[in-house]
Parts: C-alpha cells; sequence; structure tokens
C-alpha cells in the first residue's frame, strides 16, 4: 500500500473514530436531562401510571447503553427514531430538509468561493495597497456582524425598497428548479457575506504567507516576471492551504446556515433544529445534532486530508 | 499606555472611543434611559416620536430604554461568560504546559472532540437539555468557549514553561498556583489579551444569535438579539427599528475587532495576517 493511501485511510478511521466520539457525547448529554422529558410532555398533572405508560412506548424503561446502541444501530438503517411532538418517523422529513439545507449552502458556496478566491489574491498581490486596506477594513467590519443584521439589511434593501427578491424563502419540492433558486437568492446572499470575509482573509493570509518565501524571492531576483512568479511558482504551492480554507469555510457556513434559515423561513434542518429546541422534541434535536456534526466533521476531514495530500512534506513525514 | 494609544491608528482609536462610550452606557443605563426597563409605556409599534425617540416595540415598550438597558444585560453576560472561560480554559491549557504526560493528553484530547462539534448546534443540543436560563446559558456557552482558549493557553504556555526561569522556580519548591501566576501567565498576557477580544466578540455574537432564536436571553430583560426578533416584522413596512439593536451589536463588535487587530499587529507585525 502506497503511503498515500495508507494515510488517507488513517484520517479516514480517525474522522469515523471522531464521529463516534460525538455520537457519544450527544447521547450522553441526553442522558443528563434533568426531571423527565415524560414529565416536560405530560405536564405536572400526569398520574405515575401514565407517566410510566408513556416512558415504555417512547422506550425510556430501557437502560441507558441499550437506547444508545439501537439508536446508533437505527441511523446506520437510516431510521433516527420517531418525534416527539408530531408522532412521525423523523427520517420521513429530515431528507427533504437536508437537502434544502445542502442547497442553499451550495449555493452560497459557488458565489463565495470565486469571489474570496479572487478578492484574496488581488488583496495579497497589492499588499498595503489603498486596495488592500480597504479590503482589510471592511471584511474586519463584516466579520463583526451578527447574521441577522446582514440579512435584514438585504431584505430591506433587495426586497422591501427594490422589490426584487421575496423576503420569505417558502421553498417546496414541487417548485420548478428555476423558481427555487429565485427564492433562495436572498438567504444565499445572505450566507456569501458572512462567509466571504472569513475566506477572503484567509487566503490572503496563506499566499502572503507563501509569497514571503526565499525560493519567491529567488525567482524574483532573477528577473521572473510577475506573473509568470504567480502562475509557475506561487500556485501549485498554494493550492493546499486555499482549499483548506475553502473546506474550513464551507464547515463554517453549515452551521451558519441555522440563523440565515430562520430569517428567511426557509425550511432547512436549521429551522428544524431551532424549532424542535423550542418545543423540547429531544430525538429530533439529537438527529438534527448527529447530522450538522457529521457534515462538520467529514468538511473539516476534507481540509485535512487536502492538505495532506498537496504538501509532499506532510506526506513524506521523517 | 496612552502615549501607545496616541500612536495608534484611526481604527484603534475609534474602536477604544467606542469601547468605552459601551462601558459608560452598560455602567450608567438607569441614569441614561428614559423610562423604567419593562416599563409598558405606549401602544405597540409606535413610530418614533419626540415622546419616544425610537417609537416602541411590540408590546409598548420604549425602544430607546430598552436599547440602553440591552447594553448592561448583553455585553454584561457575554463578558462574564468569557471571563470563566478564560479562567477555566486559561487554567486547563497552563496546567497542560507546565504537566505535560497523561494529563496533557487526556484533555487535549476530549478538548479536540468537544471542538469536532460545531459550537452552535452543540450549545442548541444542551440548551434543550438544561432549559433556557441565564445561569445555564453563561454556564453552556464558557464551556464551549474554553476549549478554544484551552488550546490557545496552552500553546503560548508551551513556549514559557521550557524557560530556566521557570525549571528554577519550580525546583526550588513553588507551587503550581504560584509557578502559574507569577511565572507563566504574566509571559502570555499579551496573546491571552488580544484572544480575550477576539472571543468576546464571538460569545456576544454568539448570544445575540441565540438570543434572536428565541433561545438565549429570554424576556423581559432587555437584550439586543431578542429585540430584533421582537420587532423583526417592522422590516417589512419600510422601518428600520428592527436594525438598531443589530446596528448596537455590530459597533461594539467592530469597535473590539478594530482594537484587537491593532494588538496583534503591535505584537508581531505578520500575526495580524495570520486569522
Amino acid at each position: 500500500m502506497s503511503s498515500l493511501t495508507r494515510i488517507i485511510l488513517q484520517r479516514l478511521g480517525l474522522g469515523f473514530l471522531t464521529l463516534f466520539a460525538v455520537s457519544l457525547i450527544i447521547a450522553f448529554v441526553v442522558e443528563l436531562l434533568p426531571g423527565d422529558i415524560t414529565q416536560a410532555m405530560l405536564g405536572q398533572s400526569a398520574t405515575p401510571e401514565t407517566v410510566a405508560a408513556f416512558r415504555k412506548e417512547i422506550g425510556l424503561d430501557r437502560p441507558a447503553h441499550i437506547r444508545y446502541f439501537e439508536w446508533l444501530g437505527g441511523i446506520f438503517k437510516g431510521d433516527l427514531g420517531q418525534s416527539l411532538a408530531s408522532k412521525r418517523d423523523i427520517s420521513e422529513f429530515v431528507g427533504t430538509r437536508l437537502s434544502n439545507t445542502l442547497f442553499l449552502g451550495g449555493l452560497a458556496a459557488a458565489f463565495a468561493v470565486p469571489l474570496a478566491l479572487l478578492l484574496g489574491l488581488l488583496a495579497a498581490l497589492y499588499r498595503n495597497s489603498i486596495f488592500d486596506r480597504i479590503v482589510n477594513l471592511t471584511t474586519l467590519t463584516s466579520i463583526s456582524f451578527p447574521e441577522f443584521f446582514v440579512a435584514y439589511i438585504l431584505i430591506l434593501f433587495l426586497s422591501v425598497k427594490a422589490g426584487i427578491f421575496p423576503g420569505i424563502s417558502n421553498v417546496s419540492t414541487n417548485l420548478a428548479f428555476g423558481d427555487q433558486l429565485f427564492r433562495t437568492i436572498l438567504p444565499a446572499l445572505t450566507l456569501t457575506l458572512v462567509v466571504l470575509a472569513h475566506m477572503l482573509r484567509m487566503t490572503r493570509a496563506a499566499i502572503i504567507n507563501l509569497l514571503s518565501s526565499p525560493y519567491i524571492e529567488m525567482a524574483r531576483l532573477k528577473g521572473t516576471r510577475p506573473f509568470r512568479v504567480i502562475v509557475y511558482h506561487a500556485l501549485p504551492n498554494a493550492w493546499g492551504p486555499i482549499v483548506n480554507v475553502i473546506a474550513l469555510n464551507l464547515a463554517y457556513l453549515v452551521v451558519g446556515v441555522v440563523v440565515v434559515e430562520v430569517v428567511f423561513v426557509y425550511p432547512g434542518l436549521g429551522q428544524l433544529l431551532v424549532d424542535s429546541v423550542a418545543k423540547r422534541d429531544l430525538p429530533v434535536v439529537q438527529a438534527c445534532a448527529i447530522i450538522f456534526a457529521a457534515v462538520y466533521i467529514l468538511l473539516n476531514l476534507l481540509a485535512d486530508i487536502v492538505s495532506i495530500v498537496s504538501n509532499p512534506r506532510l506526506l513524506h513525514p521523517r | 499606555m496612552l502615549k501607545l494609544l496616541w500612536t495608534a491608528p484611526l481604527s484603534a482609536k475609534v474602536g477604544v472611543v467606542a469601547i468605552l462610550a459601551y462601558a459608560f452606557v452598560a455602567l450608567f443605563a438607569p441614569l441614561l434611559a428614559p423610562y423604567g426597563e419593562t416599563a409598558i409605556v405606549g401602544s405597540s409599534y409606535e413610530l418614533w416620536s419626540d415622546k419616544f425617540i425610537f417609537g416602541t416595540d411590540n408590546i409598548g415598550r420604549d425602544m430607546l430604554t430598552r436599547l440602553i438597558y440591552g447594553a448592561r444585560n448583553t455585553i454584561g453576560i457575554a463578558f462574564l461568560t468569557v471571563a470563566i472561560a478564560f479562567f477555566v480554559g486559561g487554567t486547563l491549557g497552563m496546567l497542560a504546559a507546565i504537566l505535560g504526560g497523561v494529563y496533557d493528553l487526556v484533555i487535549g484530547r476530549l478538548v479536540d472532540i468537544l471542538m469536532a462539534i460545531p459550537s452552535l448546534v452543540f450549545a442548541l443540543l444542551l440548551l434543550t437539555v438544561f432549559g433556557t436560563s441565564i445561569p445555564s446559558l453563561v454556564l453552556i456557552i464558557a464551556l464551549l468557549d474554553s476549549t478554544r482558549v484551552f488550546r490557545i493557553a496552552r500553546s503560548a504556555a508551551m513556549n514559557v514553561v521550557v524557560m530556566e526561569f521557570v525549571e528554577a522556580a519550580r525546583l526550588r519548591g513553588e507551587g503550581m498556583g504560584w509557578v502559574i501566576r507569577k511565572e507563566v501567565l504574566p509571559n502570555i498576557t499579551a496573546p491571552l489579551l488580544a484572544e480575550f477580544g477576539l472571543r468576546f466578540c464571538f460569545v456576544f455574537l454568539f448570544i445575540a444569535a441565540l438570543s434572536f432564536l428565541g433561545l438565549g436571553i429570554q424576556p423581559p430583560l432587555a437584550d439586543w438579539g431578542s429585540m430584533v426578533r421582537e420587532t423583526a416584522t417592522l422590516i417589512n413596512y419600510n422601518d428600520i427599528t428592527p436594525l438598531l439593536p443589530a446596528i448596537a451589536i455590530a459597533g461594539l463588535t467592530v469597535a473590539v475587532n478594530f482594537v484587537v487587530d491593532w494588538m496583534l499587529h503591535l505584537s508581531s507585525g505578520l500575526r495580524s495576517d495570520s486569522h
């Protein structure tokens, strides 16, 4: 087996181990619930008999480790349990929610990634110029904005004042693709602005880091044209950090989606999570948490693997 | 310190002034506010007028008053949270650097696993379990945030604990508390202080987001995140009132970020580019 596949398999194994540990923590936290979910569901006036019957119905009467392994086994079979509030199977409605969220995240990434790379590259090339300073100041400012602030500003100007886009993104599966795209643009734009600043700053830092290395200076000193320095000398080594930046920010995007979905009433996983927290619908919260955690861990894993694959020094550790 | 500030770039000066202004409003809220924090003084959603400078909210409380008290509650709770996170994470991080070995390994792995879960999702899960009271909110976020502080404190302290003066202190039999407070802490204050600003911004935005989702600071306490949520429908009538608390949030984080950016620039010319 080549060292590359071994490293990747190692990382994958580590990722699944992390995921397993995370599922354990989530289950453990749920076990900590003070009192009982049944008391909260049935109210204070419930008789001990009804509480006992309800506990049996949702399976709370069996020991914790058995329930954990049933839950874990269920996930692999695509069975996420049953919602306490609606009594429906969670896997029934979580699928469309997840695909909506991924669609929104993907659209935001499609806007943000090229823009961030281009602007970050330019800011790094013209370091300390007026352009760089403006970019630095605006990104620093926009990092500080809460997501809902950006969202409401966009709603105010693009929806209420100009009336171009709808302020509420009530997409559903029976809409045509174009229509769905149109209704998703405003939340996607919000996410783009939120994630753009981070991505841009990280790209700029990665490129500047690279441009200060001795071999780039050597290339400059021997009289290579700037364009050639960038494309032939800097870029091959820059792909690693750049892809790393993208993957890290996509992971950030997946979570940042929660607030934006609530603002735009977008029927995604984040909205479902927030609603379920308010209703204390624990099985749904648990399911959403493990899905979010899985996507997050996988994207971080991807960033990790890419940075190893693209860096010969990490690929052949001494 | 004042002399140093004089040479700071304009953005940092603006930041310092703004932070002082926020602190002033937070400290003297009862003197500045025209009405009581939870007093219902008019009908709901009144327009901007001389009587109510920014109008009233969804149940007829004065917006300006709520904004002023919001400074106290929102900033106070965020500050308390970050302080706890720094105390816990900083102490554990320095201990990990000094003790090393099994302790370092166990805490380090635990922190790794906690950091593998997106913090908003984990916070929502914990809030479902423990309920949305202010003590549980503060403790949950402090716990999640202390993992980040642990990393910074540990890596900064790592460079210090190998120094001769730390070894000398341990050889002459000083206790662990002394080594941490008198030998290690003074040497990692600068990076920790900058990190404190960054973590404060993060926690402040985090609590605002949770409150906005209705899962953070609960009514009737005035708080900027929930104020946006309460008045949000007004945006559809071309009214910018819901943006006011959001601007208040953004203003403080921008100010802190400007100051932190300058501080990082001071401690190392290149470090400000590394994040």
